[in-house]
């Protein structure tokens, strides 16, 4: 399939203003006439439905959580990234995009990052008008904190809540436009399939998961902001009903999935503790600015880290990125974390762990200082892990994050289905290999807030669309398609449980597709990924019945797609012959260890054409071009 | 570190809101200390669904503390035996060998149970939908640096921002009282420049429409802020009482045309 980004032309700092006006508007009296469907209610879903219901259209909105406002949205900690400057230490939108395409290792499209850039401080301006209560100094202004590969300070943050409170924001945004009466939410619903009609997107399926009643829902465009991927790997620091499903029924609807080997190991979570664990926790990326990571020097010393002398510790990301020191971006922190583990130099009882040392900033700022700024995250530590990280190092490991990954869409944001748009964490576009730290909130805002609500006028006023029905034969056809495959996970009737088999999954994707990967173990995975796969289809044992609420189906119905999906994954990471950001091919690196490109050969996005299960899918390329950030070696040095 | 445990769990099994619940009795053997509460469920889950039996069901989602979506009264107690976290922060070291465990949902009439520990808390939406926002469209906001608010009045509306909307406020109440989570949300807005503007029509629509909802009054027992997650303190209930006095006293006819 050939690829078209409509990447707007003109120099870069003028593409969306000229794009902007070149796209055909709806007048305001026919917005009405549009009804948009918005799937998830994060960050990106639920500011897209916020300004679209603003701006007239009907939306319907839908969450499988009880509540919009409980997206995983909320669990970003540390801040959103804005080039407003206000601390006058040379920021400035060119410099956003430039640390984020190099951030992003080369392979993220120059035109959206600087989209994403540009669109920055308008998301400060409208999330303090909301009434987000960033945090401010004493003249009563904004305050910034510095994130991993940046050097300036352009992060703005609320405690350790940012997402939190940038998603109530959207949130309240969005319960005003219900009473309205543009928006309507339908809470505690997961879409199972997306309808396209005529080539066209233009519904979708849900289960009601209270009645476990399937519905069908029309409209005349479908955005996805259904979030990442991670849980792929079983543990990550995702929520426990993050999925992959939305995206993935539309990939097999038609929809091209776009570099899914880019996953992001996040360097700063708490380590797992027993096989019983369910998820992980991650401490914000913040808390670099002021901990210090180290290991003993020795290999296998077993004394407690306040027994190790000075000369005898390994603060590694200091000693090896001097200019970045212990804030280099989040691959070559979970990376170098791994190789000194591998080296035998771990800490704690797994010897998979690291410190996190606050002793200096709490000797310079005392205790007072460091909890003020981190409190709640060194409160959040203890909880868990009993001990109290203001006397002794945290001990921190990498953990599955964010997937960069996800569907292929144009500039528009419009994947290869027309109508099925695609924000936020769910779609490929703006970080490339790697995602900066504070950049997430960013993306999911600026695609709701301010590329969506214009790019989706200029979609309704330049195609024919005719009027559909829930009752056609297309949505009849897939409402049975969602209907009969939820029956079939009832009738396997095996012996194993769904936890069970996900774990599995997970064990076989972090031991062959995680932080380093090589031919080997790709081949391997995809070896071991359809055997589970086809064990899982004879021998699952879902319990309860269809109608009713009954979590242990919801989770055999996203796992199923995990099991597909996790396939796909692997394919894309074996094809990837190259290292770059967060995908690490042992084959591709330097004689210190970094990561390799190969710019002559993988220069591009890599979007996956689905075949069929067990099909290998087809494979097409977008180029990407620098015009701008001319290709480099990242360093960090 | 403590050892293992063996513990006896006490579970709320109900259908959904329209049949009668009651206590199942459970044996869990094995317990680690260092399980969150919501992991040990996840192995009683386990255990069930090995035997044929359905699980057990209750909301969670992001297992770190923010979403607000666990909610077990555990004990007698909304999220728990612990102080100032939620369910899923609360970890197996608060017990030991042999306790039985009580777990049941949120317990209030605006919370119908769907299923198990599993309540339906869209009330709270459409309180937050009766005005718990700033009228702003997207793209209509000055700079964000037009307006300086003091640093303490900014450090007060975060304390009341950090609600999660869980609802523990109401399941402490014995009258099922929700002003602590509308009093997060109106101090919250109110103590902004930004959000004062609405402050009047908003305290007055949210508190009506928690009326509507079946909430219960305050009786002044601070049940609430005990159970709270996030530490959101009973002074802004008495914030609230004066942004709402100020406003019946002022306002309310000119807009509602009825009485308050």
């Amino acid at each position: 399939m050939i690829l078209d980004s409509k990447i707007p032309g003109g120099p870069i700092a003028e593409k969306w203003t000229r794009h902007q006006f070149e796209l055909k508007l709806v007048n305001p009296a026919n917005k009405r006439k549009f009804t948009v469907i918005v799937v998830g209610t994060g960050l990106a879903g639920a500011s897209a439905a916020a300004s679209l219901g603003e701006l007239g259209y009907n939306v319907k909105a839908f969450t499988i959580q009880d509540s919009p406002r409980r997206a995983h949205s909320i669990a970003a900690q540390g801040g959103i990234n804005a080039a407003k400057n206000y601390t006058n230490d040379g920021d400035s939108i060119y410099r956003l995009f430039y640390d984020t395409v190099k951030g992003g290792d080369y392979r993220a499209r120059e035109a959206n990052v600087h989209r994403l850039a540009e669109c920055s401080n308008l998301i400060i301006d409208q999330c303090v008008a909301q009434g987000v209560p960033f945090g401010r100094d004493y003249g009563g202004l904004l305050d910034n904190r510095s994130f991993g590969g940046a050097q300036v300070s352009r992060t703005f943050y609320a405690r350790g809540q940012t997402g939190q409170q940038l998603l109530i924001g959207a949130y309240q945004s969005m319960m005003r436009q219900v009473a309205n009466g543009t928006v309507k939410i339908y809470a505690r619903r997961e879409m199972l399939d997306l309808v396209v009609v005529d080539g066209k997107a233009r519904g979708i399926t849900v289960r009601n998961l209270v009645t476990g009643e399937i519905e069908s829902h029309e409209a005349d465009a479908v955005c996805l902001a259904t979030g990442g991927y991670g849980n792929v790997f079983y543990l990550s620091t995702n929520a426990k009903g993050s999925n992959v499903t939305a995206a993935w029924r539309a990939h097999k609807k038609g929809a091209l999935f776009a570099n899914p080997c880019y996953t992001q190991i996040h360097p700063t979570c708490i380590p797992v503790t027993g096989d019983y664990q369910s998820k992980l926790t991650l401490m914000s990326e913040s808390l670099r600015n002021d901990g210090r990571v180290w290991v003993p020097k020795n290999p296998n010393d077993t004394r407690s880290p306040d027994q190790i002398p000075e000369n005898e510790r390994y603060y590694y990301l200091e000693e090896r990125y001097p200019s970045f020191g212990n804030l280099v971006p989040r691959d070559v922190a979970s990376r170098n974390a791994k190789m000194v583990c591998d080296a035998g130099m771990g800490v704690g009882q797994s010897k998979l762990a690291v410190y996190l040392d606050f002793a200096d900033s709490i000797n310079r700022l005392g205790v007072s200082g460091i909890s003020a700024k981190y409190g709640n995250l060194f409160q959040m530590y203890e909880k868990i892990t009993d001990e109290n990280p203001y006397k002794t190092p945290m001990r921190i490991f990498p953990a599955v994050h964010y997937t960069m990954g996800g569907l292929w869409v144009d500039y528009d944001l419009m994947s290869t289905i027309p109508g099925c748009f695609v924000l936020g964490e769910a779609n490929f576009s703006d970080h490339g290999a790697n995602r900066l730290g504070a950049s997430a909130l960013m993306q999911g805002l600026a695609d709701g807030y301010f590329v969506l609500p214009y790019t989706i006028g200029g979609y309704f006023a330049s195609t024919k669309l005719d009027k559909v029905s829930s009752a056609d034969k297309d949505f009849e056809d897939t409402k049975k398609e969602s209907s009969e495959r939820i029956q079939k996970l009832l009738q396997v009737k095996g012996k194993r449980t769904v936890t069970e088999f996900h774990r599995e999954l997970g064990h076989i994707m972090w031991e062959n597709v995680g932080m380093a990967r090589n031919k080997k173990g790709l081949e391997k995975a995809l070896a071991e990924i359809p055997a589970l796969r086809d064990e899982f289809w004879k021998n699952v044992n879902v319990l309860g019945s269809e109608g009713s609420f009954n979590q242990n189906l919801e989770h055999a119905g996203r796992l199923a797609d995990f099991l597909e999906f996790a396939e796909l994954m692997a394919l894309d990471a074996l094809h990837r012959e190259e290292s770059c950001g967060g995908h690490f091919r042992e084959e591709s690196q330097t004689e210190d260890g970094e990561a390799k490109r190969d710019d002559e050969n993988f220069c591009y996005v890599g979007a996956w054409d689905y075949k069929g299960v067990g099909q290998k899918p087809e494979l097409s390329k977008e180029n990407l071009t620098f015009d701008n950030v001319h290709l480099e070696t990242r360093s960090y040095k | 570190m403590s050892e293992n445990m063996n513990l006896t769990l006490k579970i709320w099994r109900q259908d959904n809101a329209t049949t009668k619940g009651h206590f199942e009795t459970m044996k869990l053997k094995d317990i680690s200390p260092d399980m969150s509460f919501l992991e040990m469920l996840d192995v009683l889950n386990e255990q069930l669904m090995n035997e044929g039996k359905e699980a057990f069901a209750f909301d969670h989602d992001c297992r770190e503390g923010i979403c607000g979506m666990c909610s077990l009264v555990i004990n007698g107690l909304p999220h728990g035996p612990d102080h100032a976290i939620t369910t899923c922060q609360l970890h197996m070291r608060k017990f030991k060998d042999g306790d039985t465990i009580v777990v049941e949902p949120w317990r209030a009439s605006a919370f119908p149970v769907i299923r198990d520990a599993v309540v339906d808390r869209s009330a709270f939406d459409r309180i937050i939908q009766a005005g718990g926002f700033i009228s702003v469209n997207t793209g209509s906001a000055p700079d964000a640096a037009t307006i300086a608010v003091p640093k303490d009045q900014s450090d007060r509306a975060f304390d009341a921002a950090a609600c999660v909307g869980c609802g523990a406020c109401v399941a402490a109440c014995k009258n099922s009282s929700a002003m602590l989570f509308v009093a997060a949300k109106v101090s919250h807005l109110s103590y902004l420049p930004q959000g004062k503007i609405e402050a009047k029509k908003r305290v007055l629509a949210m508190v009506s429409q928690m009326d509507k909802e079946g909430f219960g009054n305050c009786s002044n027992l601070y049940e609430c802020e005990a159970a709270c997650p996030k530490s959101i303190t009973v002074d802004f209930i008495a914030k609230m009482n004066r942004e709402y006095l100020g406003a019946t006293a002022t306002y309310a006819e000119k807009v509602y045309g009825e009485e308050m």
